[in-house]
């Protein structure tokens, strides 16, 4: 690859490698973010895992955890990760317009997810399930809110990066920015497996 | 400049579009998501049919079952989503990877099998607690016997 290149145009050489070499940088520098964040969450698993019966004689999660939303919502996150693959695809073929489609298609899933869960939230702290109710549910908060916060931000980040695909087109440093936040965004949908799996679903057995 | 920059870059993407797919995200392909949603819906589906159907009897045979459904979709949405393999940026996306596998494992094997055992012997009327109790019994309450 290298050879070729510098067979074909030498004096250009220089510039290719420093191109090429920051993007490469970005996604495994990104990539490494990525499992940090994932550390933080190993933590918030790990203290839910201790925590996460100790009820305080208050509700569990069986009394509490409704499996239909959360069904629902588990939907809403894997359509969202199929949409922004199919953007991604679009991207390639370098259709802009298709592109921020599927891209808009994504955000809407995200926020309905965040719509449904926050519902949720509004439901438990109105039933009394407050955070400060029991360790179990001051973990639960922590885990599932921290998750949420995520999709939040990466909804913010999406809608910038919409705007900034419409203005500049898909140039080389917006194709970076969209494949960070494809890995970020299917980092979340990795982590959703956990949390349904391990807190709902554990939880109401 | 700028331009000229871009130009450049893109050639560079042209000529070697075989070895960037190999090192970055960039060798996704229709059929290779399409395959991880339906594997994806699939490995959701079963899950969330054996706790709402109530198809286990003992509740850990189904939190094990659960959680090998867990470990397979994780690993296919690392596979098809997030295009892991051993080459991606020189095999270092996967060396990171690993190394936080293990650290994940650490954590969490580690904090519930501490807190197990300090739950364990904490626990009122547990077995640690029992043998404390027998022997202080008679040097506490010699009277009512």
């Amino acid at each position: 690859m290298s050879a070729h290149a510098s067979a074909a145009i030498d004096d250009k050489t220089f510039y290719l490698r420093e191109e090429h070499h920051p993007e490469n940088g970005t996604l495994l520098g990104f990539w490494t973010y990525l499992m940090s964040d994932c550390l933080i969450f190993a933590v918030l698993f790990a203290c839910y895992g201790v925590l996460g019966r100790n009820y305080a004689a208050g509700p569990s999660g069986a009394d509490l955890f409704d499996l239909k939303l959360v069904a629902i919502n588990t939907a809403f996150l894997l359509l969202s990760s199929i949409t922004y693959g199919l953007a991604m695809l679009e991207m390639e073929k370098n259709r802009k317009g298709t592109t921020l489609f599927w891209l808009g298609v994504t955000g809407v899933f995200g926020a309905c997810f965040l719509g449904l869960e926050l519902y949720e939230f509004w439901h438990l702290i109105h039933e009394g399930a407050t955070p400060q109710r029991s360790a179990f549910l001051s973990s639960f908060f922590a885990l599932v809110g921290t998750h949420g916060l995520h999709v939040f931000f990466g909804c913010v980040w999406l809608i910038t990066l919409m705007v900034q695909v419409g203005q500049r087109g898909l140039i080389l440093e917006n194709r970076r920015r969209l494949m960070c936040l494809s890995m970020f965004w299917h980092f979340l949908d990795v982590v959703w497996i956990g949390v349904f799996t391990f807190v709902y679903l554990m939880g109401t057995l | 400049m700028a331009g000229t920059h871009a130009e450049n870059a893109h050639g560079a993407h042209g000529h070697d579009d075989h070895g960037h797919g190999q090192s970055g995200a960039g060798h996704a392909t229709l059929g290779g998501y399409l395959t991880g949603f339906f594997l994806s819906i699939i490995l959701t589906a079963i899950p969330f049919w054996i706790v709402m159907g109530d198809v286990f009897r003992s509740t850990s045979t189904a939190a094990v079952v659960l959680l090998v459904f867990a470990a397979v979709q994780i690993v296919v949405h690392m596979v098809y989503f997030l295009h892991m393999n051993s080459k991606s940026e020189g095999g270092w996306n996967m060396l990171a990877m690993i190394f936080t596998a293990v650290l994940v494992v650490i954590t969490l094997a580690g904090s519930f099998w501490v807190m197990h055992h300090l739950n364990t012997n904490m626990m009122p009327g547990g077995a640690h607690d029992m043998q404390n109790m027998e022997g202080m019994r008679p040097a506490e309450t010699p009277e009512p016997r």
